[in-house]
């Protein structure tokens, strides 16, 4: 018997704060998660994520306004709370002095399950992460991919109705990234609830149903990620590069070409529903870019438009 | 106490990939120093004003109970510095068991049990080394004294809980290693009654746990323990395991969770 009913969300926040003395990390937001979807927070470093989710965690207390996760309070029902979530923390918190295996086993007990119960279930958690052929191994041995791989098994030791990844993806290489990635799809695709953070657009489109946008601890939009790209960008972006110093002069030489024009230090992004015309005028105008790239519009843009900054500096 | 509980696999785990050097440094360490210092130095003394100042207890009889109390407040710090601190910056084990059901006050007392067990086992084989040398007292005094070295032990132990938890970075233990761990050693009573020294020195002694917990291993080995001062002994002891203990919780609760502001 669980306190929550179909469709109710797993997660509700009103108006969610988060201070440290005269620091705001969080200021007031409001956030639902569904049942069986993928929520993402999506923001630079330092704009609230991990705050929001160590408050949805029931780890750390909410300084204002409410919060309920599975229907509870996380003030009153902490234990109850943690005992039904999963939780993949940004650092890894991997015990290196033990097995590979051990690592589940021993953190299966936390959650009072009996001791054939972590066995069994740490066995299928570790072939479905790919690390049976490692179950003796020392953690310190694993890269920086089966480690992340690892924490996320132990994170569903407990079969939670909702996993918590803060920075899933951090920290590890491409193609790590996409086998991290791969494994969470077929986790929602079974049902889990994801709740994510992350810095990288493409992470975001991805994993992401429905995410908002952070940012100085606001919520600055929230949909899915063709709706924010819908809503906030054009269909297509130009980028033109050209020599150091030379982008805020050309700008004013073709910001008719475009609805929008975005100046970086390293080139110009040229927001247009025809990306390929917009190149094509610009080459008309004697302009001799070194390089151009017409691509579709990303989240990225989103953040560029709604903050006036790169998610990633 | 059932939350308590579900960390046992944890640390029999970890216990059992360093059980092996740890009774055997349990074993070594007394042997050596009891060979070192009871017998050759304590030749020495006894030839000498030893008989006197000692009441005529042997020098090795007189170091052997301060020794067992000294290694259980060497045991203790062992397992509530370095071993806490790592286990909240280097591999974040309490951050991975707070995000489960246990609290943190679950986390820290499962600690605790952890380190009551290797101090009980660490001084019950010191006390057989002990015996084999003759100076473990009877029975019953045998078993005062390891209680009696299990409880300075915790006395050590709640409040370097406390600090590993509070302090930033590991440096901040030299201060501690060097300003109460190596004086406590030193002057606590185990190698020489605290009266030979100057009037500040002793009234020092007497308000460190470890010179109580000398003072009652050596009434229990030798044979002397009375009701009084036992009992003060004993009280003071557990006023530095409980004032240790709330601190620890205080400090545990402010890392593992942040400022509840």
């Amino acid at each position: 018997m669980h306190a929550t009913t179909v469709g109710e969300p797993l997660v509700r926040a009103r108006g969610l704060t988060k201070t440290y003395g005269d620091f705001t990390a969080v200021r007031g937001i409001d956030v639902e998660v569904r049942p069986g979807e993928a929520f993402g927070f999506l923001g630079p470093n330092g704009a609230g994520k991990s705050s929001a989710m160590r408050m949805i965690g029931a780890v750390s207390p909410v300084s204002a306004g409410e919060l309920r996760i599975l229907g509870l309070d996380p003030a009153s029902d902490g234990p109850a709370i943690r005992a039904r979530l999963g939780v993949c923390p940004q650092e890894d918190s991997l015990d290196m002095e033990i097995t590979v295996r051990e690592n589940l086993t021993v953190y299966g007990r936390y959650f009072g399950l009996s001791r054939v119960e972590c066995r069994e279930r740490a066995d299928e958690l570790l072939d479905f992460v790919q690390l049976t052929d490692k179950a003796g191994d020392s953690v310190e041995d694993l890269s920086g991919g089966m480690k992340r791989r690892l924490t996320i098994a132990r994170s569903l030791i407990n079969r939670p109705e909702l996993l918590l990844l803060d920075e899933p993806t951090t920290g590890l290489d491409p193609q790590a990234r996409h086998l991290v990635w791969e494994r969470l799809f077929r986790l929602k695709q079974q049902g889990v609830t994801l709740v994510l953070t992350t810095h990288y657009m493409d992470e975001a489109e991805q994993l992401c149903d429905r995410l908002v946008v952070m940012d100085n601890g606001v919520i600055v939009a929230e949909g899915s990620p063709l709706e924010l790209i819908a809503a906030h960008s054009t269909r297509e972006v130009t980028e033109l590069r050209f020599g150091v110093g030379e982008h805020e002069a050309v700008a004013s030489k073709v910001s008719d070409l475009a609805q929008r024009v975005e100046i970086l230090p390293d080139r110009l992004l040229l927001y247009t529903d025809e990306g390929e015309a917009a190149a094509i005028a610009v080459h008309d105008r004697g302009l001799r870019p070194v390089a151009v790239l017409v691509r579709r519009s990303t989240l990225e843009d989103v953040f560029l438009r709604l903050t006036g900054r790169t998610l990633v500096d | 106490m059932e939350l308590v509980v579900r960390q046992l696999d944890y640390w029999v785990t970890t216990y059992r990939r360093t059980w092996k050097g740890s009774v055997v440094s349990s074993f070594v360490m007394p042997l050596l120093f009891l060979s070192a210092m009871g017998i050759g130095l304590g030749g020495y003394v006894d030839d000498s004003s030893g008989p006197r100042v000692l009441a005529g207890v042997s020098y090795l009889a007189f170091i052997a109970p301060g020794l067992l109390a000294t290694t259980a407040m060497q045991t203790a710090v062992l397992e509530s510095s370095f071993a806490v601190f790592g286990k909240f910056k280097w591999n974040k084990v309490y951050s991975s068991m707070t995000a489960t059901p246990l609290r943190v006050v679950d986390v820290l007392n499962g600690n605790l049990l952890y380190v009551g067990f290797r101090l009980a086992t660490t001084c019950a084989v010191f006390l057989l080394v002990l015996a084999a040398f003759g100076v473990a007292g009877s029975v019953v005094g045998a078993l005062g004294a390891l209680l009696s070295a299990v409880l300075v032990g915790l006395a050590c132990t709640t409040p370097v809980f406390g600090y590993s938890a509070w302090i930033k970075t590991d440096s901040s233990f030299a201060v501690l290693f060097r300003l109460g761990l190596i004086p406590m050693f030193l002057f606590s009573g185990a190698f020489f009654p605290v009266e030979q020294m100057p009037d500040t020195v002793e009234w020092l002694a007497y308000l460190t746990p470890v010179w109580h917990g000398v003072e009652l291993c050596r009434d229990f080995t030798l044979g002397t323990a009375s009701w009084w001062p036992g009992v003060g002994h004993v009280a003071y002891l557990l006023v530095w395991v409980v004032v240790g203990w709330l601190w620890a919780r205080k400090t545990f609760e402010r890392r593992l969770v942040g400022a509840s502001s």
